[in-house]
């Protein structure tokens, strides 16, 4: 089946419009939206993995040291881990100048 | 009388918590969506043997713009107020197919999701066919408290007194004029074996519930507190604060209907009052002392009213009942 | 050897349907077409169809668990009429747009207001543009072809377009006519199990159903119109095929005494069986009438068409339905499109007659094609006519 990356031509088109690749919003990257960035202090973060666990786009992952691994491709800014960590680990950093 | 698929049920702990996304990164919602957060924790439970039906909304919107997707797991979308219709199709033709032996015999979850509006408005018939015939399916409610991909327009999930721009606070107006529907009791009058409320704040409360409605056979209802920055003017960072504190205020409570006996999830002993709940949303703004004073004793009697379907049950039950925390 | 029973044509369809092997029902009661979903409940409820029967609390639902069912690769079938198919309206378009190939049988009826449970064809000339397949049959022995013609065109890989076969109501789905009743093993040799080409299973997940934004919206209308176009070489490939196996032959358009006919009278669905009547009448008496119907009406067959209306001189088109404010009813407006710019362009004569079930009779047939012969004489005529309506 074709696949579909831009914008296509009518004869080029999945039965029905549908969308075979799975995930493929991940071209987008919307952490260009962002204006501040989280900024995580290891020494005082305990790994309890609340950043991880209430970011709405999973800008954070598990990694094998315990800790959580930020990725700036997603993460829009929203404040939340920081807000939410308990030991106020994290700060929001405004993002260029 | 608990349906005997729970009573082995077992619950995912922080430690067990499921790794599996079944949304990828890249979804357009606005920052600190609080309903994308909720709809990610309850895929998470119920893992990638799903077929979602979604109808049309926000969810649906941010997930799904052509050519990109944001979803990982079979999903359909038809229109706004048949989610719960399009689910009984698919549930009904794969049980067809799964009988005929033209499909492998194995359970996959049918997941029904809408928001406030899909669901309590203009989709209530679907749901309500779709609760009464029994299918096997999970519908779950993304209630963010309006019509708000279309803008923030009330639905008849809007609380009492808040702004919308179809219940816009005036002269003539304190903002919505009626209480919120009370959607999960309507879901719970059809006599289905499972209905739950949850918020994203506990997370693991909300994907054991999740776990549980995937897990039960016939309809289950999941009603999932569901907080929009945008919608509702709050800091995007305290989506999940809010939603703790609908809970703690009484205003969301948290409780479990199983097999028509109510049952609370968490007995809040000391409730903050609502005025805190209420200072942090823009939507309630214009509100004054006494629309406060009013919202703060239905609340109160709301939750009184919910403590007593709760005792019967504890009450009819013996000792092995366990609050789920 | 297959059977002729008398029957009445709703059961048919039933019977249809239970041949077809399908897998679900969703539909819910409307007069006129109650008779089928009550008997398909009784044929699932005794065993004798194997198949979920979801009976839904709406029409709108009734289309949308079918595109659910569809989607899942299950066999789908509902049957409806007027204010069904109307309240359906939103979904009906939705389907063909998912290549979703579901059946439907509509038994044709009035649309309100004022309400009429009698038969006309407004109820389907409201979905013209719907982007289905439409048929029109014009006895009870029609009907059951049709049906298993449906499925298989519409699962055909080429198309997967959703197909509706129309009924009238009351004058076709309550009469019981002599039909010969394909049994499953007979219907098997022409049907094949349903193969979906998109479906929604866990091994390979698609999104079916994302936001169609401006850049894709056209070109994605562009795919449901180019196949429904090319549907068509399916359609009567499938009629041919189903010649052969049952030996009973449709075509898209079927012509009656046309040769030297000075009016050619132009109808759909069961009338057509009284206008034959007529045309024979009417032929005894030394008037040089023929006839003209369509079975397939979308893709509307325009070559079939511009072919039989070769050395015809004027059309006496009878529409039953109006289409308010066009001067005309849709069949009629149709045919006058499909003779712009064509070789030959015969004149053309519009009647809008049996409204909410009022009969047209052999008298009035013979009554409009002497109508036409004036008007064709004297080269023009009024642009349509309500037939039969009483001024005062």
């Amino acid at each position: 089946m074709a696949k579909v990356d831009a914008i296509t031509g009518w004869r080029n088109l999945e039965i029905g419009c549908a969308i075979t690749e799975p995930g493929s919003s991940r071209k987008l990257r919307t952490g260009d939206w962002r204006s501040q960035r989280p900024v995580t202090d290891r020494d005082k973060c305990i790994k309890c993995g609340l950043c991880w666990i209430y970011c709405p786009d999973m800008a954070y992952s598990p990694v094998r040291s315990g800790y959580f691994k930020w990725d700036g491709d997603y993460c829009k800014g929203c404040g939340i881990c920081a807000h939410e960590c308990p030991k106020d680990a994290i700060t929001m950093v405004m993002e260029g100048g | 009388m608990m349906d005997a698929a729970l009573k082995d049920f077992k619950k995912y702990t922080r430690k067990s918590l499921p790794k599996v996304e079944a949304l990828a990164q890249g979804h357009r919602a606005c920052q600190g969506c609080g309903e994308i957060l909720a709809l990610r924790m309850a895929l998470k439970a119920m893992g990638k043997n799903i077929i979602v039906a979604s109808a049309t909304g926000c969810m649906e919107i941010v997930t799904s713009p052509y050519p990109q997707t944001a979803w990982q797991v079979p999903w359909i979308h038809v229109a706004f107020e048949n989610t719960a219709a399009v689910a009984s199709g698919i549930e009904a033709g794969r049980k067809a197919l799964m009988r005929k032996g033209r499909l492998r015999k194995q359970r996959t979850t049918i997941v029904a999701m809408a928001g406030d509006g899909g669901t309590a408005d203009i989709g209530i018939q679907a749901l309500s066919g779709a609760l009464e015939r029994g299918h096997d399916f999970v519908y779950i409610c993304l209630d963010n408290e309006a019509y708000m991909n279309t803008g923030i327009q009330r639905s008849s999930a809007t609380p009492y007194g808040a702004m919308t721009t179809t219940s816009p606070p005036g002269k003539l107006s304190i903002g919505q004029q009626t209480w919120k529907k009370n959607v999960p009791a309507i879901a719970a009058a059809h006599g289905i074996p499972y209905v739950a409320t949850a918020s994203p704040a506990y997370y693991l409360d909300l994907m054991n519930k999740a776990k549980k409605a995937a897990t039960i056979k016939g309809p289950a209802y999941l009603h999932v507190y569901s907080p929009c920055p945008t919608g509702w003017r709050l800091a995007p960072e305290r989506a999940v604060e809010i939603s703790r504190l609908a809970v703690r205020t009484n205003i969301f409570p948290l409780y479990e209907v199983v097999d028509g006996q109510y049952i609370l999830t968490k007995k809040i002993k000391k409730p903050k009052p609502v005025e805190e709940y209420l200072k942090l949303q823009g939507r309630f703004r214009h509100l004054d002392k006494k629309t406060i004073q009013e919202i703060q004793e239905r609340v109160d009697r709301e939750y009184e009213a919910l403590v007593q379907k709760a005792a019967l049950t504890e009450a009819e039950e013996e000792s092995t009942e366990e609050a789920e925390k | 050897m297959p059977k002729r029973v008398g029957i009445e044509v709703s059961l048919a369809v039933s019977e249809a349907v239970c041949a077809a092997d399908v897998d679900v029902i969703a539909a819910y009661p409307v007069t006129p077409q109650t008779h089928i979903v009550e008997h398909l409940s009784e044929l699932v409820a005794d065993g004798e169809l194997d198949a979920e029967f979801v009976p839904v609390e709406s029409e709108h639902s009734a289309m949308s668990a079918c595109i659910g069912a569809a989607a899942a690769g299950a066999r789908s079938f509902t049957a409806t009429s007027a204010p069904g198919l109307a309240l359906m309206h939103e979904i009906v378009f939705i389907a063909p747009s998912l290549r979703t190939p579901i059946v439907m049988v509509i038994a044709n009826r009035a649309l309100s207001g004022p309400i009429s449970i009698w038969n006309d064809h407004s109820d389907i000339m409201a979905e013209r543009d719907c982007g289905w397949i439409q048929t029109f049959a014009e006895n009870g022995q029609e009907v059951f072809d049709l049906i298993i013609h449906a499925f298989r065109v519409a699962e055909d890989p080429e198309v997967l377009l959703p197909v509706i076969v129309n009924m009238d109501g009351f004058t076709l789905s309550h009469v019981i006519e002599p039909i010969e009743l394909l049994s499953a093993s007979e219907v098997s040799q022409y049907l094949k199990p349903y193969k979906p080409q998109m479906v929604l299973d866990p091994k390979e997940p698609i999104t079916m159903g994302p936001v169609g934004v401006p850049e894709i919206y056209t070109e994605a209308r562009q795919q449901a119109e180019s196949v429904l176009n090319g549907s068509k070489k399916v359609i009567v490939r499938a009629w041919k095929e189903f010649a052969k196996l049952y030996g009973r032959s449709y075509k898209p358009i079927e012509t009656y005494r046309t040769k030297d006919a000075e009016v050619v009278l132009m109808t759909m669905g069961s009338v057509t069986e009284t206008a034959m009547t007529a045309v024979d009448r009417m032929r005894e008496k030394g008037m040089e009438v023929g006839l003209m119907r369509f079975r397939l009406w979308r893709p509307f067959p325009l070559e079939e068409f511009r072919r039989a209306v070769k050395g015809i001189k004027a059309l006496a088109v009878v529409d039953r339905a109006i289409s308010f404010g066009a001067q005309g009813g849709p069949v009629c407006s149709k045919v006058k499109s499909a003779l712009y710019g064509a070789p030959e362009q015969p004149q053309v004569f519009g009647f809008i007659s049996g409204l909410g079930g009022r009969d047209i009779t052999v008298e009035m047939f013979e009554q409009m094609v002497k109508k036409a012969i004036r008007y064709a004489k004297k080269g023009k005529g009024p642009l349509y006519e309500l037939v039969g309506v009483r001024e005062r």
